[in-house]
């Protein structure tokens, strides 16, 4: 298998990842439930995970640090915890349904939302972000990176605007985190949600919600806590405020070994290789006759992602025939982007991404240049 | 079995806290450990830095240098 959906999820994990789940599911306790080698061993674990992630992101410490099962559930406790009725957000048609879907349930419950629009290269109109912004504007939701076109938004730019305007800013590092620096005191961002199963490298089930301190969310689940246990309501102090249940302690187990390794490797490294792979594919398969591809690729800097379209060709039966053919996997349809294909003129037929990872091939790329090439003719 | 007496106790807010200090304890070589919360006290989180009582003073520094989060410091 050539595996191309790496902006769906990491198919492969870092050897590490796998021996510090593997050793956390040969024995690991509850964090925070009592007071024995057990529980601490893995309080300390989760303690050290979510300093790493603070780290990593120029946060406000591991207690500014939230875990959740993913990037749509940090993005669900930030809408949902920061957002009252009357209030009025400013998002974009680049984003995924994490963010569109909790900020249109949000909609029918009061909030006034305005979605900036895109060019027909994909990239956000930056101007329009600005100017929507209104006396009654309480945030900007939006995407770091397009997961379709691999189009960058210049999210240190809006976050220059919001501290500025006293705006809340809540980003969604789905598909950068782990490949683009982010730091959320130097960008002005006040909610960063994360995935950890993509370029992060971590196991499914692993995600973070990181909020600048003093930024105070409502909690979007309540229950068990490990502390104040005679308390009616849920504690308040972070960042158990944001968190009720048994936390994936096996998954944040892979997840700190996932931010060890990344590190280790070096960011900007694993990212000049990702867009290496990515370009040599871009300039294999742009000029082949019937192939439509989608993005700015004269952008500086863009994710590891190039989406297209055979002229006349469902591309659902592209993916099939790369699948069977070729033994390639990508990801075709709307990919959870109704909003950045309707921009795109994609809405009918949808678009194949290929989205490349660290441990894809220079040979494996060719192999899909010449796959495209035959599928094309 | 006795019950704890005769010790030095810092309780904390939260789970992080308390492993905040941990780690900073052992990083500087400060004694004492994570205990359960005797039930003589009240604190936010059910796990409490216990150390000898002559090493106090210097859990207190420890907490002020690196500016720790903490609830009471207690004598037991």
């Amino acid at each position: 298998m050539i595996y191309f959906d790496n902006a769906a999820t990491g198919y492969r994990k870092p050897p590490v990842v796998i021996e510090a789940v593997c050793r956390a599911l040969q024995g690991t306790g509850n964090a925070g439930r009592g007071v024995n080698e057990a529980s601490l061993s893995a309080a300390r674990l989760v303690f050290e995970t979510r300093s790493l992630l603070s780290a990593m992101f120029g946060g406000d410490g591991p207690s500014q640090t939230v875990f959740t099962a993913n990037a749509t559930e940090a993005l669900n406790v930030a809408a949902e915890g920061l957002l009252h009725p009357g209030d009025h957000v400013v998002t974009t048609v680049l984003e995924h349904n994490s963010v569109l879907r909790p900020l249109y349930r949000l909609q029918d419950r009061g909030i006034l939302l305005t979605i900036v629009g895109a060019d027909a290269k994909g990239r956000l109109d930056m101007a329009a972000l600005e100017r929507a912004v209104r006396p009654d504007t309480r945030a900007v939701f939006c995407t770091h990176a397009s997961n379709l076109t691999g189009n960058l938004v210049d999210i240190a730019r809006i976050g220059a605007m919001t501290r500025k305007k006293g705006l809340l800013f809540v980003v969604d590092a789905a598909q950068t985190a782990g490949l683009f620096p982010i730091d959320m005191s130097a960008m002005g961002i006040d909610a960063l949600c994360l995935t950890g199963h993509k370029s992060l490298m971590g196991p499914q089930g692993t995600g973070a919600l990181l909020l600048r301190e003093g930024v105070m969310a409502a909690p979007l689940k309540v229950g068990g806590s490990g502390i104040r246990t005679f308390d009616r309501e849920h504690p308040a102090a972070m960042p158990t405020r944001l968190e009720a249940g048994t936390l994936n302690v096996h998954g944040i187990a892979g997840l700190g070994a996932a931010l060890r390794y990344i590190s280790s490797v070096g960011q900007d490294r694993i990212r000049a290789r990702e867009q290496a792979l990515a370009a040599r594919f871009y300039r294999g398969i742009r000029a082949v006759p019937g192939v439509t591809v989608y993005g700015d690729f004269e952008a500086a800097e863009r994710a590891p992602i190039v989406s297209l379209n055979l002229t006349g060709v469902d591309s659902g039966a592209v993916s099939d025939a790369l699948m069977t053919s070729y033994g390639i996997v990508t990801r075709s349809g709307g990919h959870c982007a109704p909003l950045m294909h309707r921009a795109l003129g994609t809405e009918k037929t949808g678009a194949v991404r290929f989205s490349f990872g660290y441990d894809n091939t220079e040979e494996e790329v060719d192999t899909a240049i010449r796959a495209i090439r035959e599928l094309a003719e | 079995m006795k019950p704890i007496k005769n010790k030095f106790i810092i309780t904390f807010p939260t789970i992080e806290a308390a492993m905040a200090m941990e780690k900073a304890c052992l990083v500087s070589g400060t004694p004492g450990r994570l205990i359960p919360v005797p039930t003589q006290i009240s604190a936010g989180c059910g796990m409490c830095w216990c150390a000898e009582l002559q090493d106090g003073e210097a859990c207190r520094l420890l907490v002020k240098e690196r500016k720790l989060v903490y609830e009471a410091f207690e004598d037991i």
